[in-house]
């Protein structure tokens, strides 16, 4: 049955080439943990974006019952946090996702760096990972001030601040994040928009082409 | 659009070649080593690793509730800023006099721009073809001075406000901070000295008649702490307070005679 349904997919849309070469890439044997242990150090890419997915996943959740605006967000969490079935752990996840997403690009980027992973032909690669982490930052900074409670009012606060004294474009940078004199109502609105639309379609944009390039170029040898 | 065989036959009208490619995986004993396909070899461990890993995320989300602090509340002194922890290490940097105030540009720009500048550019900063790190002592000398600053600054800026927070008796983490906090509630009807007046670099975190801000209340400062300790305090620094702010000792003295004048 699954066959024949495939087979009639396959007549009109020709994918099998397509699942081959998802399915074929070949995992060589330096990488693999299950023969080098030491190996384990490939896994962090990996694990970033499994715990990049959570996110997204838990995200688009939390996402139910959050409200942007500055008398409801911080009500919204609360409820969420306190009343909603399983809703703790849904915000537990994307809270401290949050936290490990950064700790595994940070491992993955020694891993890469400490093997020298980056050079001739993998360079745009490790610019477009460069990038990510910087998007990821960014998503991190912006998804802080969402739950509207002190801690991150004043983190962004200070986070503006220092934007602020950025030379030229640093007054520029923080008119367009806050939307007006104070850290307020359009900054949350701001910030919502950014995380949760503008960064994260840059995002996957910036992944899709790290795994394109990876897939073609093959993981770097042995050292 | 590529040239098409003329013996190419298609699916009706499409471009779909009718020729079909068998779906099986193709032997790997021709590759070195113990290489092994993706699907669904690999992906198999892999996902054991991940849920080790997810097994791991999902204790510590249960065990650990995310915090949730008060509502925001901009008017609220005794609240200690600080930056979620993995920006800590950009934000202790700035603490530092050499790359704030008048050299803001340094702690700013200059310091985290020409790292991070460095690290986009890795690839044509260290074109060698070698890859050990030992084999590169350059690179992997100066990636290994990063960390050791990055972790560095971020425990200094962690333990500072740890420091803080206990001195002030509140958490700024989460919880609502106690009365201890604020010790002197800020009056309104207070009217600061022209000695403090004289101060902007001051007034910018206690308020144009010490109210507080960033910093604490100092209405009634004098009665917690004399002179001496005032005055060294405007030099070294506190916690948030930035050391070294006035370089006029005989200024420093005349302000910290006149805050513990307050009680």
């Amino acid at each position: 049955m699954m066959q024949k349904m495939y087979d009639w997919v396959d007549e009109r849309l020709n994918i099998t080439p397509m699942w081959r070469d998802l399915a074929d890439h070949e995992v060589p044997e330096h990488v693999n943990p299950a023969h080098h242990f030491s190996a384990f150090v490939y896994c962090f890419g990996g694990l970033t974006f499994f715990i990049t997915v959570i996110q997204i996943l838990s995200g688009m959740f939390l996402t139910m019952y959050y409200v942007p605006d500055i008398i409801n967000a911080y009500e919204s969490v609360k409820y969420l946090q306190n009343e909603v079935a399983f809703g703790s752990i849904v915000r537990a996840m994307h809270h401290w996702g949050a936290s490990l997403v950064i700790v595994m690009m940070f491992l993955h980027t020694l891993r890469v760096f400490f093997t020298g992973a980056y050079k001739k032909p993998r360079e745009l690669n490790w610019v477009v990972g460069v990038l990510i982490f910087f998007v990821m930052l960014g998503l991190g900074f912006t998804g802080y001030l969402l739950p509207w409670d002190n801690t991150a009012y004043f983190a962004t606060k200070v986070g503006l601040q220092i934007a602020d004294s950025v030379p030229f474009i640093g007054p520029y940078a923080k008119m367009l994040l806050t939307g007006g004199e104070i850290v307020g109502a359009q900054t949350l609105t701001r910030f919502f928009a950014i995380h949760v639309f503008f960064l994260p379609a840059g995002l996957f944009a910036l992944l899709a082409a790290h795994f394109v390039m990876i897939r073609s170029q093959g993981i770097s040898g042995p050292l | 659009m590529a040239k098409q065989d003329k013996d190419a036959t298609f699916v009706g009208d499409s471009r779909v070649s009718a020729k079909r490619i068998p779906n099986i995986s193709p032997s790997y004993s021709d590759f070195p080593g113990k290489t092994e396909p993706f699907w669904p070899n690999f992906l198999l461990k892999e996902w054991m690793v991940a849920a080790v890993c997810l097994v791991g995320f999902l204790i510590l989300t249960v065990s650990h509730p995310s915090p949730l602090t008060d509502k925001a509340n901009p008017n609220d002194t005794s609240f200690l800023p600080l930056p979620d922890w993995y920006f800590l290490f950009l934000y202790q940097l700035l603490k530092y006099p050499w790359a704030a105030g008048d050299w803001v540009v340094i702690g700013i720009i200059g310091i985290p721009g020409i790292a991070f500048g460095a690290l986009m550019l890795a690839p044509w900063l260290d074109t060698g073809k070698e890859r050990r790190p030992s084999k590169r002592p350059v690179a992997t000398g100066l990636m290994l001075t990063a960390l050791v600053a990055i972790f560095y600054l971020t425990w200094t800026a962690n333990d500072q406000a740890n420091h803080l927070k206990h001195k002030s008796g509140g958490e700024g983490g989460g919880g609502t901070p106690p009365a201890a906090a604020a010790p002197a509630p800020a009056d309104s009807s207070f009217k600061a000295d022209a000695v403090w007046k004289a101060q902007a670099s001051c007034m910018g975190c206690h308020g144009g008649n010490m109210e507080g801000g960033m910093g604490p209340n100092l209405q009634k400062i004098g009665s917690e702490l004399d002179a001496t300790q005032i005055a060294d305090i405007i030099k070294n620094g506190k916690g948030q307070m930035p050391p070294g702010l006035i370089k006029d000792d005989a200024e420093i003295q005349k302000l910290a005679e006149y805050l513990a004048s307050l009680k």
